[in-house]
């Protein structure tokens, strides 16, 4: 058998491997497939409910791990092909390299397309089970599949499930011992396998064939650049089968495929996007951040743990003394602090994150994707960058890091600049809606409208400045589907839980900063020696300073500091006006440096303090 | 020297077929190949939106591609 051979060998050449990788003995079972194909579904079934959820080292690629029997249960991101031309695609790659078993699903409706995917693990020699997915919808489209044909033109075992209704995960379950080595290409198979001494694996030679630098770099080799033929082999292959085992009746049209392109279109694609947004703003802006969030911190946080902390502190430390204003006092790192992070925090980031993971799962965001894809081109972007926008309003740094599913570097800095710039995250938002709605109308429509002309405006100027062009757009729009309400509360779950992991020390660090400079009277130095310039030239009460120094530490954390300071409301749109444009939160600089590099970090670094000052003062030369 | 039948797919207008006579090279034309689109295909023209942005469709498969690459597309209308 020349699998054994081919797995003995594996284990010798790893030279690198990621820590999420285990080394356990256990065998390990990893489910591969496309986007949206219904893998995380199988997974929850396989694994239950213990499973360990972490990002792949450098990436924000999530990787799902749980237990199945004696097996090691892997869920991937979904790749349309192995290689290595972004996270999802390298991250999907190492994990399959070291797969014993992979369960690879494919959606059933668009079978032509996934089984490019089967093909290619095939052709990696790996022992596979093939689940066609979405039956339910298979049916309705009036599709028929000649499974048993099929089996035998691959040359594994095959199973049909609707899986999110659980129907054939039994029969899957009994199939996972019964994994095998699909039918092998004779040319192809003994070309691999003269590699195999340079390479150590059937699937990694694979890859050097096709051109993988990542894996010929690995073994100190050349890749090979046969990428274009095998892949027309490979797409002529799966085609022929497909024609021999698919039997169809004329595509109809189903309400949800004219929603979906309803969303593309202009005309009826604004209005939807338009009541979207409404929507999300009802829910985020209205239900949570005003009425939830108004009710949780005043009355859980200000009134019940406030209270209770202080008079249980005030015990061992008088209130008044250095550590107690820094622990106690107005901006405590136990009163302040814990309010703001479990009350106000918290609530909002889980809204937004439900919201987000929803349209992922709708299939929404690949059309508004295409749908603004001209508009963002003027900013030197394609319409995938619509996806680290609107995380922005989530959470910058995180949608800083997501600047990584853009193509080239020029695009990479564009969009981080945007974002660190004009885009409020949620928190900050949410304090910013609630100081517009007092202050009227009018001053939010002079905000929002200096805020796009910021947004506009950066982005021309750096598609202009910048050398290069912007990539095309080039996307599968999946098929619109009603969302899975607890794939969405896992998803959701698991993000809030992530972001407050990493906000949290920074907010208990700031507040400490800020209550030690009240503490030492610096705060007052601070606010006397910026005065001039925030009461003559942003015509600001002095007191705004005081945000200003929050604001370095968690852009959010600055709005915040604006709540309790007295302004009318002009002096309010020019304070938002500065705070938003203003530098972004310590996490999201430090992000950006790692991300860009020290050179374009520090120019936008500069570059936000400058422009929100100058932008900022216009504006209240002009309004106050 | 593109005989005067083929137009890149940019021009061509919603709701036509249109059969694929080249892609560009690179990572577009890899991408393209995984979601099952070769030379000599036929698809039809699910949209057109202003500036060239187009979604083209074969079978249930939807892609949108934007305008510099929609422009780089050669199809001859069927």
């Amino acid at each position: 058998m020349p699998t054994n051979e081919i797995n003995h060998l594996e284990h010798h050449t790893h030279i690198e491997k990621s820590p999420i990788i285990s080394d356990s003995v256990n065998p390990k079972l990893v489910l591969v497939g496309n986007p949206n194909v219904g893998k995380s579904v199988v997974f929850n079934y396989l694994s239950g409910i213990y499973v360990d959820v972490s990002n792949f080292p450098g990436t924000t690629v999530e990787i799902t791990k749980g237990k199945y029997l004696h097996y090691e249960v892997y869920d991937t991101p979904g790749i349309y092909g192995v290689s290595s031309f972004n996270d999802e695609e390298r991250v999907a790659r190492d994990i399959i390299l070291e797969a014993d078993i992979i369960i690879n699903i494919v959606d059933g409706v668009h079978i032509e397309r996934d089984l490019f995917l089967t093909q290619q693990l095939i052709d990696m020699g790996k022992r596979i089970v093939v689940v066609i997915n979405f039956m339910d919808e298979i049916k309705k489209h009036h599709i028929k599949i000649d499974i048993a044909q099929l089996e035998k033109s691959l040359g594994v075992p095959i199973v049909t499930t609707t899986a999110i209704k659980k129907e054939g995960l039994k029969e899957l379950e009994q199939l996972i011992d019964k994994a095998r080595q699909g039918g092998q290409n004779k040319d192809l198979h003994l070309k691999l396998h003269n590699m195999l001494n340079s390479v150590g694996s059937q699937a990694e030679a694979l890859l050097v064939l096709e051109g993988d630098d990542y894996t010929a770099n690995k073994h100190g080799i050349k890749p090979l650049d046969q990428r274009e033929q095998l892949y027309i082999d490979r797409r002529n292959r799966v085609n022929n089968i497909v024609n021999q085992v698919i039997e169809e009746a004329s595509v109809r049209k189903h309400i949800t495929s004219l929603i979906g392109r309803w969303s593309l279109n202009t005309i009826t694609g604004i209005p939807i996007l338009l009541g979207v947004l409404y929507i999300a703003y009802l829910f985020i802006g209205k239900l949570v951040a005003q009425d939830l969030v108004g009710f949780t911190e005043s009355y859980f946080g200000n009134e019940l743990w406030e209270t209770w902390i202080r008079f249980a502190v005030s015990d061992f430390i008088t209130p008044t003394s250095f550590l107690g204003t820094v622990l106690i006092g107005e901006f405590g790192v136990l009163t302040m602090t814990v309010t703001y992070l479990l009350f106000l925090l918290f609530p909002l980031v889980f809204a937004f994150y439900i919201t987000l993971s929803f349209l992922e799962d709708t299939g929404y965001l690949p059309r508004l994707a295409t749908m603004v894809d001209r508009s963002m081109n003027f900013l030197g972007l394609n319409g995938r960058a619509i996806i680290p926008m609107i995380l922005g309003f989530g959470c910058v740094s995180a949608a800083t890091i997501t600047t990584r599913l853009l193509a080239s570097e020029r695009e990479k800095t564009i969009a981080t600049a945007i974002l660190q710039f004009a885009i409020p995250c949620s928190a900050q938002l949410a304090v910013i809606t609630a100081l517009l709605m007092g202050a009227g109308f009018k001053a939010l429509l002079i905000y929002v409208f200096v805020i796009v002309l910021v947004f506009i405006a950066i982005g021309t100027i750096l598609n202009k400045i910048l050398k290069g062009e912007s990539t095309p757009l080039l996307i599968d729009l999946p098929p619109i589907r009603v969302p899975r309400m607890n794939n969405v509360l896992q998803k959701t779950t698991v993000r809030t839980f992530s972001f407050m992991k990493e906000a949290t020390p920074w907010f208990f660090f700031g507040a400490a900063v800020i209550g030690t400079m009240e503490a030492t009277g610096l705060l007052q130095v601070w606010q006397k020696a910026l005065s001039p310039f925030t009461e003559h030239w942003l015509k600001l009460p002095p007191e705004a300073t005081t945000a200003f120094v929050m604001g370095l530490v968690r852009r959010d954390f600055g709005a915040a500091g604006l709540y309790d300071i007295a302004m009318d409301p002009m002096q309010t749109v020019v304070a938002l006006v500065t705070i938003t444009l203003f530098v972004p939160c310590i996490t999201s600089i430090l992000i950006m440096y790692k991300e860009r590099g020290w050179k374009t970090a520090t120019i936008i670094w500069i570059g936000t303090w400058i422009g929100s000052f100058t932008i900022g003062g216009i504006v209240a030369q002009i309004i106050v | 020297m593109t005989p005067k039948s083929h137009i890149p797919l940019s021009k061509v207008k919603k709701g036509s077929i249109v059969r694929i006579i080249t892609l560009p090279d690179g990572l577009a034309r890899t991408q393209l190949i995984r979601f099952g689109i070769v030379e000599g295909d036929l698809v039809k023209c699910l949209e057109h939106l202003p500036g060239g942005t187009i979604v083209i469709q074969k079978k249930r498969q939807e892609i949108a591609l934007g305008s510099k690459l929609s422009h780089k597309i050669i199809v001859i209308i069927n």
